[in-house]
């Protein structure tokens, strides 16, 4: 079936090939090149929010509910006042009036019950770390010093922890109007029809786990006004978003507030979202007029960012005999936490066109209930909703290969769509422009050598060695490069997905990139500056990307759901053709030569079948000179294009992960991993490479070692990374990646996005491969995360229910 | 208040301050040394990470006055000459950072790492860095800085 090749070898000449400098200029797009961003980061003259210091800036420190559900009783600041270095103390009481409710901007259906949700509790808290105070002082030492003076009382309310009894009738309630925020369905097919005498029905149920994002950095606020305006720093991955939607919650109007996000150590999803934090950070600074900064420590930051995933998926199957699919039916319970943030409620729909995968079906039927229980909101966490669903279709997947009795790879390939019949329409309506599944799975078990492997497994097996092997496959896709706007529009979203950018031509030749895409780790500055350098053929030096301040960048839907290059790069294409075209006219006027016959090429505009030429150097500097330029002409090269998709993109790919678990102690080592990933067109293989290994890495932390744990009272258990497990390089494998490239045929670029694609293929790869190692025990199936204990426990039950 | 001497990148510096100053907050708000950044507070993640007299120590659980007399090296100092440091370089050359929030610390626990051990095995480096936490990287070119960082240092210094 397979070539067994040498993974190393592979991956090396790969890394060589890749860090081919093109002799002599050549592309840009494509080449391996070293980041701009480095410099700053690698030497500590790096901007992150904390490193602000303002003159006479006074610092923020919260006081938090240690309760998960009760009443305010009673709120005595008085003491705290009197602390040293104490310039004010303030509880929910004291903004009732001005704070306004955090913003919600997915209410999926009509009906959904987005309750009030003030930044700093008022009458009553909902969830431990809720906001219920504030001192603000000289100092951070200070702040928190004074927070033990502050004196609240609380009654006590019975907390909705499960969502299943959150549901039941007579119980205790998060809010007035019941733990059901909303029930969003959708179908395509007749899903009766599919279940109709179907020879195979496979149900299972499995637990998305709640997880914690975890950014390196802690997020951080600035806040100052000059008592008219306003400018916010802030650790966000969001700066536009976040500005219009300050301005809507304070009513500090929108022209009159800047927002800035400096250098952002990374978000994954939990810095998508307007927090209490900010929202409090700027009242207070319009109350004192002094500069504020809050920054958060990490135990804060894991009870008080938003939590990602906690699914409860129920999904059946209904196929032949032979193992075609018929059918797909899918009932959710999506945890909502005690309020609906941002984008809360739409997570799980970005889940809900992805349930079929890459596979043919006939029927498909999908509902989501949202519930509300007293813990964290959870909201957009890398894959936002993708990975759930690439994780109960694939886990399916090899259920449904034990039932029909063949191997799992050749399950996938009886149901997958085949590359001959792209673009291909499914069951969810979506169109996926364009793939090559088969492709990047040949490649993928030449580099695991799978049959080599699934060799040992049966001699294991056969030895009854006490270390069995077993071997996960995930053949996944994921849509992304968020979003159509139109598309948005039809589920309820509140705003668009299209993307801004502005190039500006400077008089020396030099090119400025204006992007509203806001980075945070990925290498924007890079990767755009690579695209203006083809595009105007100027050096990939002469590039400057701005970002992340609304003052230089006027407009952008910022950066999440993989979409900067996929949205935000196809902006700056088309700005980039504009400025072309500028050029051309002004190339043409100074050669004394019709605009036709005027060609363009690596920089240089040519007079056909002459040898005049001018750089687009020479034609910057007389556009800025303006002495000679065609009647009518605007003296500037600039141009901006705002760019709506209107498809989403599809990269998909294989994961191939080797488990070896010891029986006896339920330990699991990952043996090998082998990622082949087809995200189309790339831009620079060394950022998508570490795009890739890190979103490998979160997928398999989700799988092995993390989880946000709460016990009976509603106190999360996982404050610190002491006991939320974000693994390290010691727990984790090198990872063998490699690429296919099946461009995009929807932009111009052909690409596709890679944010995500590694963390929504990984986690059901290692479950899979756990599972599979486990089966002659009468395993079907282990709750993630799979740590030692719960392996060694559902050894010791035989089975697969959630220990 | 007590009094510490402490030279920080090379520079000496006299302070008052409270004893239970913590080193990473001196080096970051009063001396403006913001280069070192703070990721945790139970010592996990080893972004605070600095050398203290040649040796690797998370600044979060040091205080400054434990620091008295002593020598700390931040990433700010980490360049000679405007030359970086091989590790430096091979972080950039092996895109062994995203956002770089725990670069600062990665790196100068590999320059510690390779005074013990300067030609360590990939599972050597793994152990070695295993109390700084990145969630970038996924660490396979962390690893593979480190290694190439330990082959330029022993070709220039034999």
């Amino acid at each position: 079936m397979t070539e067994q090749l040498d993974a190393g070898a592979v991956a090396q000449q790969i890394r060589e090939h890749d860090a081919l400098d093109a002799p002599g200029g050549g592309s840009e797009v494509g080449r391996a090149r070293r980041r701009k961003e480095d410099a700053r980061l690698v030497t500590g003259r790096t901007q992150w929010t904390d490193n602000i210091q303002l003159p006479g800036m006074l610092h923020v420190a919260f006081l938090r509910s240690p309760m998960a559900h009760a009443r305010i009783t009673r709120v005595d600041t008085s003491a705290a006042r009197t602390r040293r270095g104490v310039v004010g103390v303030f509880s929910g009481q004291d903004f009732a009036g001005e704070q306004g409710s955090l913003p919600c901007a997915w209410p999926v259906t009509a009906d959904t019950v987005i309750p009030e949700h003030p930044p700093m509790a008022v009458t009553t808290v909902r969830y431990v770390g809720e906001a219920v105070a504030c001192v603000v002082a000289v100092d951070r030492y200070a702040a928190a010093d004074a927070l033990e003076a502050i004196e609240i009382d609380y009654e006590p309310l019975e907390p909705v922890l499960d969502m299943t009894e959150a549901l039941a009738e007579g119980g205790p309630k998060v809010h007035e109007a019941g733990n059901e925020s909303f029930t969003w369905k959708f179908a395509g097919g007749d899903i009766e029809a599919a279940f109709h005498e179907a020879p195979v029905v496979i149900d299972r149920t499995y637990v998305q786990q709640r997880l914690i994002p975890s950014a390196m950095e802690p997020r951080a606020v600035v806040a100052q006004t000059d008592g008219d305006h306003f400018t916010l720093h802030s650790s966000t991955q969001i700066p536009h978003v976040l500005r219009v939607m300050l301005a809507l919650t304070t009513g500090i109007p929108e022209h009159k507030l800047r927002v800035i996000a400096p250098d952002v150590g990374g978000g994954f999803g939990s810095k998508l979202q307007v927090t209490a934090e900010e929202v409090l950070c700027l009242l207070i600074t319009r109350r004192l007029g002094k500069p504020v900064k809050w920054t958060e420590s990490r135990s804060e930051g894991n009870m008080t960012v938003h939590h990602g995933r906690d699914q409860l998926q129920n999904i059946r199957v209904a196929a032949d005999a032979d193992g075609r699919i018929r059918g797909v039916q899918v009932k959710l319970l999506a945890d909502m936490g005690a309020y609906l943030m941002l984008v809360t409620p739409g997570v799980p729909l970005l889940g809900a066109f992805m349930y079929n995968g890459v596979y043919k079906m006939d029927a498909y039927d999908f509902t989501c209930t949202g519930v509300f229980t007293n813990k964290m909101p959870t909201d957009a966490y890398r894959g936002a909703g993708r990975p759930e669903a690439t994780y109960a279709i694939e886990r399916l997947m090899d259920e449904l290969a034990v039932e029909i009795g063949v191997d799992p790879m050749e399950i996938r390939r009886r149901n997958w769509i085949q590359h001959s019949e792209f673009p291909y329409t499914t069951i969810c309506g979506l169109t996926y422009d364009s793939g090559n599944y088969e492709a990047a799975t040949d490649r993928a078990l030449a580099l695991f050598g799978y049959d080599k492997l699934r060799a040992e497994q049966s001699d294991r097996r056969e030895r009854h060695d006490p270390v069995q092997l077993g071997i996960g496959i995930s053949t996944y896709t994921e849509m992304c490069g968020l979003a159509p706007s139109r598309v948005l529009g039809s589920l309820s979203y509140g705003a668009g997905g299209w993307e801004h950018a502005d190039v500006r031509v400077l008089p020396t030749g030099k090119v400025e990139v204006v992007t509203g895409t806001s980075p945070h780790g990925q290498g924007h500055e890079t990767a755009w500056s690579q695209i203006v350098a083809d595009s105007l053929g100027v050096p990939f030096e002469d590039v400057a990307v701005l970002h992340g301040d609304t003052a230089t960048s006027h407009k952008g839907m910022d950066t999440y759901g993989s979409r900067s290059l996929v949205v935000g790069g196809i902006a700056v294409v088309h700005a980039c053709d504009k400025v072309k075209e500028k050029a051309r006219q002004v190339a043409a006027h100074l050669m004394e030569a019709s605009p036709d016959d005027v060609e363009f090429s690596e920089g240089r505009f040519r007079v056909r079948g002459t040898g005049t030429s001018q750089t687009i150097q020479e034609i910057a500097l007389a556009t800025f000179a303006a002495h000679n330029l065609p009647d009518g002409f605007e003296p500037r090269l600039d141009a901006s294009a705002t760019f709506d998709p209107e498809n989403f993109s599809f990269p998909h790919g294989t994961h191939l992960c080797a488990v070896e678990v010891d029986t006896e102690t339920g330990a699991t080592a990952i043996r090998s991993y082998v990622a082949v990933d087809d995200v189309g067109n790339v831009i620079n293989p060394l950022i998508v490479e570490g795009q890739v290994h890190g979103g490998i890495a979160q997928g398999i932390a989700q799988a092995l070692f993390e989880e946000a744990v709460y016990d009976s009272d509603g106190n999360l258990l996982t404050t610190t990374m002491a006991d939320y497990l974000v693994p390290s390089a010691a727990d984790l494998p090198n990872f063998t990646t490699d690429r296919t490239e099946t461009p995009a045929t929807t932009n111009p670029l052909g690409v596709k996005g890679v944010g995500e694609a590694g963390t929504i293929a990984s986690t059901p790869a290692v479950v899979n491969a756990i599972v599979d190692a486990l089966r002659p025990h009468g395993v079907h199936d282990v709750r993630m995360p799979c740590t030692p204990e719960r392996v060694w426990r559902t050894l010791r039950t035989g089975g697969g229910e959630p220990a | 208040m007590a009094r510490i001497s402490v030279k920080v990148d090379g520079i000496a510096y006299e302070d008052d301050v409270e004893p239970r100053l913590l080193l990473v907050h001196y080096l970051r708000d009063r001396l403006g040394k913001t280069g070192t950044p703070i990721g945790c507070d139970t010592t996990n993640c080893g972004a605070c990470t600095v050398l203290l007299d040649g040796r690797s120590v998370k600044s979060c659980s040091v205080l400054a006055v434990q620091a008295d007399g002593c020598d700390v090296t931040t990433i700010e100092g980490v360049s000679s000459n405007g030359e970086w440091h091989p590790v430096q370089k091979a972080f950039h050359e092996e895109h062994a950072l995203q956002c770089g929030y725990c670069t600062p610390g990665m790196i100068l626990a590999s320059i510690d790492l390779l005074k013990d051990d300067p030609d360590p095995s990939e599972d050597a480096v793994r152990q070695g860095l295993e109390g700084n936490l990145c969630r970038c990287t996924g660490y396979c070119n962390i690893v593979r800085a480190v290694r190439r960082a330990a082959q330029e240092m022993r070709v220039t210094t034999p």
